[in-house]
């Protein structure tokens, strides 16, 4: 029972998860829940963040230096804290993307072949 | 995030959690919002919100998982809950403190005196380079036969050390003073102290290293204890002038006072004064190639040398110089030169000892660690079910045995605390029960390296018992544990097994101290019972020294007629005394059991009809007495006589030996009539035929461990002797004896100082002390060991007997017997006992050979011994079992039927 709790998420789930993060980001900065609802639009709502693993993930984006971070006055005047990308971000944006469509294109060749 | 960031998070614990929290709740917020907007219930709308997040706990855990913030966080609330459940059972806890603080105490005093005696290099600049050099003639059986001064010079010129100097210990009438006293004596080259290197006086100089003085320089330097005593620190003291032994020295310089000599005993080590000689010119004997009265030297080397290099170039220049002086050094004797590090000198002796008692009492701290863990073993079981609840919510099992770890060394640390803290509280007692014998003693201290050891002490013991209730706790079987109903006593079969074996390790452990105690008993009774082959009850000894002036000329002791006119005197004044039945006087080497090494007078065996050169005869060992001795002592006579009035200097020279001197150089004639060459009182050049009028039995005089030790006894009134003692036998009165035997001795000659009063049975047993103190310290480890493992088969047994509580109730309800019942649980302690003994057995086979050097008397394998300790730790094991028994038996059937 108190495994199923903290098993851990599996890894591609999580790399996907900093890619489409920092893709969204590179739009503008961003507070937490605006970068749930992005992703959940532009993807006609395929794509849904786990709420529970997207702070997990920009803090350790934040400690990475992919990402910085400061508080400030969101739409309906709440506090919220806004996240920008970094120049590393961007850096490391490029690389996740170049890796992601060599990945895609690995698996079409793949499906091409097996049939 | 940078750096800096992290580190003011680290100072931000709070406001980062709240950040975070703020955060969450501001996203929650939104959502709550837009879900409303969407058309939801307010209520609806924030569940939602809240559950896409599953549980923020633990997200919030993950999080804060990944820096140091989170890390400390986690720690200091391990440490905080640990804390707190220690602090609930305080029975547990003060005991398990206690039982760590006294050993790890006690570790900690032990390697304290490791430390300084055996870690600890010498208190001189580049101590390894200090080395003693020793002289042996193994072709003859000789060792430490002592140095000449032409080879002294060999070696100070052979490029391989940067200073030598000879070191003569000794002692010596000091007078100019308020009262003669004596005065512990160092003799030695003027570069000594440049060789020591690094000492500054505190008041004055040290000696000239240039100064090449034939005899003994004028100058003298004295210790700081020497200068309160005898001084009363005077300020004014240096170009002060003293005579010792009536010769006229002045005092150049006081040395500071935690300066020690680098001697082999307390007394070299405490020297009083130092005088530089040349040992060229008088007193010393003319400075032949063979004639090895320089009975020590030490030496530094040249920097940058090692011992190993040394000794190769050494042993190259020894074989250069035995072809050269072919006379002087004989082929058969193969004289070689070795070199030993100074700090063997110091140390070597109680090295075996102390290793000794750090082993003995690190068995102890492994026992009371075996318990603690036995005892936490038992209290985690009883929470078997906490733990299953806590990883049934979610709990990490590595958090789960962090935990419990955390207790551990917690409990650890706490007990590593309290025992230093008694350490310090009894650090000056125990400083006084330490036997003196043990070199360095000032510096023992609690310096930070003991610290050191106490801390990973403290922490591997924390380890060793926190890690047994930490692995149990992490097997996942929940269900198992959920379902335990309460009987949380025994916990699962698996722990129980754990802890039977833990004190099975117990009793192990101390039979094999207990029986490392009982052999060193049984040594030290063996050696304090032996035979002794004289009487020392109710004989009396004090020292008295005639001194010897550098110029002989000026002695008037010097021929022994003229020694012999005062000691007939001292003889007839001190049987005038009341109490006193008979008093004898002999030379240092007569006082049984009672001198040193240094002491003997070693001579040149040359027996008639098989004459060897002096240099390849082997050394036997003489003392020198006045007739009346024997009879004092009451040795035994077995064939001639002993010596008379009539054997004075103008009749021939006798000599009487005992048993085993008689044995192994005339096995198959009479002793009585052989004659041996001996060298000449004063001339140690020209011989004398010596004829043997007397054999004595055996007797233990030079050591209680040994008897069959050749020994030869010659007359005072044929041979001079410096070094006294008087004995004297009777109905004594302790107190006031020595003072009227100072007084007669005095009204003779009234600068002669009279010291060192003892009774001879206690100077027996003051030659065991050493040997007393291990074994005291020993048996001490060995009844605690056994205090120890008692109390944990007691704790075994009792958790043993609640547990099967509800099956006992069914025996008593079905009719068994009281007795039946009774056997059951102590069958149950019995097994334990005997597995523990088995296993220990074993070990203390091992044990016991490893330590065969230091036995008397009993073989490390002694039947006796073994079967006895083991008996015992069985009886102890069984009565330990006796109360849980007990209870077991009054246990109400109905209560127990119910019991859950």
């Amino acid at each position: 029972m108190g495994e199923a709790l903290s098993k851990p998420k599996s890894d591609v789930l999580q790399g996907t998860l900093a890619l489409l993060v920092l893709k969204t980001l590179a739009r503008g900065e961003m507070h937490g829940y605006g970068i749930t609802l992005h992703i959940q639009q532009v993807s006609s709502d395929v794509l849904r963040v786990e709420e529970g693993s997207l702070y997990p993930a920009l803090h350790r984006m934040e400690q990475d230096g992919w990402i910085s971070a400061e508080w400030g006055m969101s739409e309906n005047n709440r506090r919220a804290r806004y996240y920008r990308l970094t120049a590393a971000g961007r850096k490391q944006l490029a690389e996740e993307e170049k890796n992601w469509s060599r990945l895609t294109q690995a698996v079409a060749t793949v499906l091409q072949f097996a049939q | 995030m940078s750096l800096l960031t992290r580190l003011k998070g680290l100072f931000q614990i709070n406001r980062v959690e709240r950040d975070l929290d703020e955060e969450l709740r501001s996203h929650i917020d939104m959502r709550t919002q837009d879900n409303v907007a969407a058309g939801m219930s307010s209520q609806e709308a924030r569940y939602d919100a809240q559950r896409r997040f599953g549980n923020s706990t633990l997200m919030k855990e993950d999080a804060r998982a990944m820096d140091i913030v989170g890390w400390l966080e986690t720690t200091g609330q391990d440490l905080r809950y640990a804390a707190r459940m220690l602090r609930k059972s305080p029975g547990f806890t003060s005991i398990a403190v206690l039982t760590i603080a006294l050993g790890i105490g006690a570790t900690t005093a032990i390697f304290s005196v490791v430390d300084a005696t055996l870690l600890h290099p010498l208190p001189y600049p580049q101590p390894e380079q200090l080395v003693s050099v020793v002289d042996d003639l193994p072709g003859v059986g000789a060792k430490d036969v002592g140095m000449s001064v032409p080879e002294w010079h060999d070696l100070q010129r052979s490029g391989i050390f940067e200073y030598v100097s000879p070191q003569g210990f000794g002692s010596v009438n000091l007078t100019g003073t308020s009262q003669p006293t004596r005065a512990r004596f160092s003799a030695v080259a003027p570069n000594y102290f440049a060789l020591l290197g690094g000492v500054t006086p505190q008041l004055g100089d040290t000696f000239n290293p240039e100064d090449q003085t034939p005899g003994f320089t004028l100058e003298v330097l004295i210790s700081d204890g020497l200068w309160k005593r005898a001084f009363a620190a005077d300020p004014g003291i240096l170009g002060k002038s003293l005579r010792l032994d009536n010769d006229l020295y002045h005092v150049v310089g006081v040395m500071p006072p935690g300066f020690h000599d680098p001697g082999r005993t307390t007394e070299e080590r405490n020297t009083e004064v130092w005088a530089a000689a040349g040992f060229a010119a008088a007193p010393a004997p003319p400075p032949l190639r063979k004639s090895h009265f320089l009975r020590g030297a030490i030496a530094r080397l040249k920097p940058g040398l090692t011992i190993a290099a040394a000794q190769s170039r050494l042993d190259a220049l020894v074989a250069a110089l035995q072809k050269q002086f072919p006379d002087d050094y004989s082929p058969q004797s193969a004289w070689t030169v070795r070199l030993v590090p100074l700090k063997e000198n110091v140390v070597g002796n109680v090295r075996q000892s102390l290793i000794l008692m750090l082993g003995a009492v690190a068995l102890v701290l492994l026992i009371g660690c075996v318990n603690v863990a036995n005892l936490l073993l038992a209290r985690t079981s009883a929470r078997g079910r906490e733990m299953a609840v806590r990883q049934a919510l979610g709990a990490a099992r590595a958090r789960l045995m962090s935990q419990l770890l955390t207790e551990g060394l917690l409990l650890s640390l706490v007990g590593g605390m309290f025992g230093l803290a008694i350490l310090f509280c009894t650090k000056a007692f125990l400083l006084q029960i330490l036997p003196d014998s043990l070199p360095r003693l000032n510096e023992v201290s609690v310096n930070w390296a003991v610290l050191l050891f106490a801390l990973v002490a403290s922490l591997l013991a924390g380890v060793i018992f926190g890690l047994g209730p930490a692995l149990h706790a992490g097997r996942p079987d929940l269900t198992h544990k959920l379902k335990q109903e309460g009987r949380g006593s025994t916990g699962s079969g698996e722990q129980a097994r754990t802890r039977r074996v833990l004190v099975v390790t117990e009793f192990a452990l101390s039979l094999v101290l207990m029986i490392a105690a009982g052999l060193l008993l049984r040594s030290f009774w063996d050696l304090l019972n032996v035979r002794l082959g004289f009487n020392p009850q109710n004989v009396i000894a004090v020292r008295l020294w005639l001194p010897i002036p550098n110029d002989p000329d000026t002695d008037i002791y010097k021929t022994p007629a003229q020694e012999a006119a005062f000691l007939h005197e001292i003889l007839r004044r001190c049987r005038t005394l009341t109490g006193v039945e008979e008093v004898a006087v002999g030379d240092l080497a007569a006082l049984p059991l009672g001198h040193g090494r240094d002491d003997l007078n070693p001579f040149p065996l040359i027996l008639e009809g098989r004459e060897t050169p002096s240099n390849q005869a082997p050394l036997v060992d003489a003392s020198i007495v006045t007739p009346e001795y024997f009879h004092l002592l009451r040795t035994t006579l077995l064939r001639g006589r002993l010596f008379t009035e009539s054997d004075n200097e103008k009749a021939p020279a006798v000599a009487v030996i005992n048993e085993t001197f008689a044995r192994t150089y005339w096995p198959n004639a009479d002793p009585v009539g052989q004659r041996l060459k001996l060298p000449t009182p004063g001339d140690r050049s020209s011989f004398a035929w010596t004829t043997v009028v007397g054999v004595l039995a055996d007797a233990h005089t030079e050591s209680l461990a040994e008897s069959s030790v050749p020994q030869m006894y010659l007359s005072l009134y044929q041979r001079t002797a410096k070094d006294l003692a008087i004995f004297a036998r009777g109905q004594l009165d302790g107190a006031a004896i020595p003072v009227e035997l100072r007084e007669q001795v005095q009204s003779v000659s009234p600068e002669l100082p009279v010291f060192g009063a003892q009774m001879l049975n206690e100077t027996v047993s003051a030659s065991l002390s050493e040997r007393r103190f291990s074994m005291e310290m020993v048996g001490l480890f060995a009844v605690t060991a056994l205090l120890l493992a008692g109390l944990g088969i007691y704790g075994v047994i009792s958790y043993i007997v609640s547990a099967r509580t509800h099956e006992i109730g069914i025996r008593i309800a079905l009719g068994a017997q009281n007795r039946s019942i009774l056997h059951m649980v102590l069958r149950q302690g019995l097994r334990l006992a005997i597995a523990g003994a088995a296993v220990g057995l074993v070990g203390a086979l091992i044990v016991s050979h490893l330590m065969a050097g230091l036995l008397y008397g009993v073989r490390p394998t002694d039947p006796l011994t073994f079967a006895g300790v083991a008996l015992l730790l069985i009886a102890v094991a069984l009565l330990a079992c006796y109360i849980p028994a007990r209870r077991a038996v009054r246990v109400d059937p109905l209560v127990a039927l119910r019991h859950e």
